[in-house]
């Protein structure tokens, strides 16, 4: 154990001095994340849509409609609503993008609707602003989904004898729906595009920085004091084991320091502090042992360095570090599990969803197991070949 | 009492067995060298006697330890200097020192002073602190002989400590190694050069093909060839025309070429060459100079492998 503490110290004042570490490990996952948390917006909050509405009519569809509904959704911060006197001058703000949609309601409209002939509300969107032309429709299909609803339910009340249909529709449409469905496993489980990019800028470059460590081995052949290292009175164990340790050493400060600085810039919220340590002891440590790998088949430093360039970069973009999986397609959502990012980000949501610590049991055992089977693989190849053992 | 005995160190790699029995042993304060070309099995008996190669025959003790590659203990007595450099470009002298003395276990109230000592021997004292990528080829052979010597061995190995460096350099580096055989440290002196062999070596072992052929002092081994000369003639035109005219003369022991020249073991130089310069004549070789050595260990090894020490 002492040899491989003093093995490792040398290792790490080497990656310290020649500084390439501190850049692969903080600067360049750091401002990538401040980058990407500077362009992307986070999830809706700051996504504002502008939408103006014009109401011509009286009845009280629209009216809910234009007080009550659209009210809710500026509150919650999706839209911005802004009424019209004219429909040249709403389509005109929506033509130069001053607006991104425009609802038009007609009049006559609610008692088109009531009487059963059928109402129809134009909804005017900017060629540029699918998105928010889309979500503009949907508040527009959910609420008259609704208003088909408490059709029904008038109808209903009109043949068990009641007489006032405006009376009836204006509390139908006031009273809460009966069922409502709340995307909670949506909703919670992802994080926030600061999070996220924050999360995945960590330990996308994880894997540069913890190759420092174990392709030092390499380094040590090229440079002849292998040899020195193999006549020495230690134990040849503690060779690797300074190796290891110097790689997980650098993971693991990378990773602390990258989630404390992205946490105290750009307010990451990385979650429950024990458990985001525990995803990153996994996260590293496997890591470590996929490097290990690439090191150990690699017969130059150099070539060590250009193949876990390629395989850090691959395994990178295959479990999501650029973009939400659920937004990719499924096929590659099911075969990012083949990486440890995936699992990483996984854990790092379920913990940011607020549940307890046992939700990174599984993300973190998924990540172990890459280290089993991947630091078994290197050892299988790399015992003769690197220390002869 | 010996500091090193080996026995029957056997190493082979698939099919080629790189060394062969090898055996020896050598005193405290004794420089025992063993002279062979390169491919002989000199690097590879080396690496079994300090534990870095595992064998797969035989046995070696320092200081009385079975040493093996997983001993620990018996490492400690011994200094290895590797034939190619092998130290941190990136780390000063100092700090390659510094790292190289924990590992060795050398107590930090000792190392500092020790250092010191260390560099003040391989003359860097005043370059300690630099980055050794800015040192030239020579100052980095010293340094990676300073490694070997900071714990101070029982046992220093030397695997040819001298290959490409510059005339100078090379002086003082086996100068230094005089040093240290006078100071009672053993030596164990691999090289391919002759007189860097006779300079140095108490006893000398003539290792060729993973076997020792012959083993003594520079005395003992003249000894084996007798009275015999190395006549060694500068050859302009075709040397092999020239070795198939030479071999008609049955008084010549053995003959070698390489481009160039021609060298050819003889009993009696001054009565033969006469004799061996008409034959060349006549075969239409030019001859561009002659030079007559007295037995030597390049003769004893053209002797005992009917080949020349660079093939």
């Amino acid at each position: 154990m002492r040899a491989a503490l003093i093995i490792a110290g040398k290792d790490l004042s080497q990656r310290i001095r020649d500084r390439s570490a501190i850049l692969l490990g903080l600067v360049a996952p750091l401002g990538l994340a401040l980058i990407f948390s500077a362009i992307i917006p986070s999830g809706t909050d700051s996504f504002d849509v502008k939408v103006g509405v014009i109401n011509q009519d009286t009845g009280a569809i629209s009216a809910t409609f234009v007080d009550d509904v659209l009210p809710a959704v500026e509150r919650d911060g999706i839209m911005a609503v802004t009424s019209y006197g004219s429909v040249e001058t709403l389509e005109d703000d929506v033509e130069s993008g001053t607006l991104n949609a425009g609802y038009v309601f007609p009049a006559g409209f609610s008692e088109d609707v009531a009487s059963g002939r059928g109402g129809s509300v134009l909804l005017i969107g900017n060629v540029d602003s699918t998105i928010s032309t889309q979500i503009a429709k949907a508040v527009l299909d959910s609420y008259l989904s609704e208003v088909d609803a408490v059709g029904i339910a008038v109808g209903s009340a009109l043949i068990n004898g009641a007489t006032d249909v405006d009376e009836l529709t204006a509390k139908a449409l006031a009273t809460p729906t009966a069922v409502a469905l709340a995307d909670t496993a949506a909703a919670n489980r992802e994080l926030d595009a600061t999070t996220f990019f924050s999360a995945g800028m960590a330990v996308f470059f994880l894997f540069f920085t913890v190759q420092f460590g174990v392709s030092s081995l390499l380094e040590e052949r090229w440079y002849g004091t292998l040899l020195r290292l193999l006549a020495a009175p230690i134990n040849r164990w503690s060779i690797i084991g300074g190796k290891a340790l110097t790689s997980f050493v650098l993971g693991m400060v990378s990773m602390i320091v990258l989630a404390v600085s992205t946490t105290l810039l750009i307010g990451a919220e990385w979650g429950n502090p024990v458990g985001v340590l525990i995803l990153m002891i996994a996260a590293v440590l496997s890591a470590l042992g996929i490097m290990a790998v690439v090191a150990v088949v690699a017969k130059t430093p150099e070539q060590a360095a250009n193949w876990q360039s390629i395989v850090a970069v691959a395994l990178g973009l295959l479990g999501g570090t650029f973009f939400p999986l659920s937004q990719a397609p499924q096929v590659l959502a099911f075969f990012s599990k083949l990486t440890p990012h995936a699992w990483f980000l996984q854990g790092l949501g379920d913990l940011s969803a607020g549940d307890g610590l046992e939700v990174v049991i599984i993300p973190a055992l998924a990540m172990l197991s890459f280290f089993v089977v991947t630091i078994g693989i290197a050892f299988v190849f790399g015992r003769k070949r690197v220390l002869a053992l | 009492m010996n500091v090193l005995e080996c026995e029957g160190l056997l190493k082979a790699f698939d099919d080629l067995v790189a060394v062969d029995g090898v055996g020896f042993h050598i005193a405290a304060g004794e420089t025992y060298g063993l002279l062979g070309p390169n491919g002989a099995g000199k690097t590879t008996s080396i690496s079994m006697i300090a534990g870095i190669l595992e064998s797969d025959a035989g046995r070696v003790t320092v200081a009385g330890t079975e040493i093996t590659t997983r001993t620990t203990d018996g490492k400690a007595q011994i200094g290895y200097v590797p034939q190619d450099i092998a130290i941190y470009p990136d780390l000063s002298a100092r700090e390659n020192l510094q790292f190289f003395g924990k590992l060795y276990g050398i107590p930090k109230q000792r190392l500092g002073s020790r250092i010191d000592e260390v560099l003040e021997v391989i003359g860097l004292s005043d370059r300690g602190d630099d980055r050794t990528e800015e040192y030239s080829g020579g100052m980095k052979r010293r340094l990676n002989i300073g490694i070997g010597l900071l714990h101070e061995p029982t046992l220093l190995i030397l695997d040819e400590p001298t290959v490409g460096v510059d005339p100078q350099s090379r002086n003082a580096i086996l100068e230094s190694v005089e040093q240290l055989g006078r100071r009672g440290t053993a030596l164990l002196y691999t090289t391919h050069y002759m007189e860097e062999a006779e300079r140095l070596c108490d006893r000398v072992a003539i290792i060729d093909g993973g076997k020792i052929r012959a083993e003594g002092t520079r005395r003992q081994l003249v000894e084996l060839v007798g009275q015999r000369d190395t006549i060694s003639l500068g050859v302009v035109g075709s040397a092999a025309r020239l070795v198939e005219a030479l071999e008609t003369i049955e008084e010549i022991e053995s003959i070698t070429s390489s481009e160039g020249s021609v060298e050819i073991l003889v009993e009696g130089a001054s009565r033969l060459l006469p004799r061996i310069l008409d034959v060349a004549q006549q075969t239409g070789v030019g001859i561009s100079g002659v030079e007559v050595v007295e037995p030597n260990l390049e003769s004893v090894f053209l002797h005992l492998t009917g080949k020349a020490l660079r093939d």
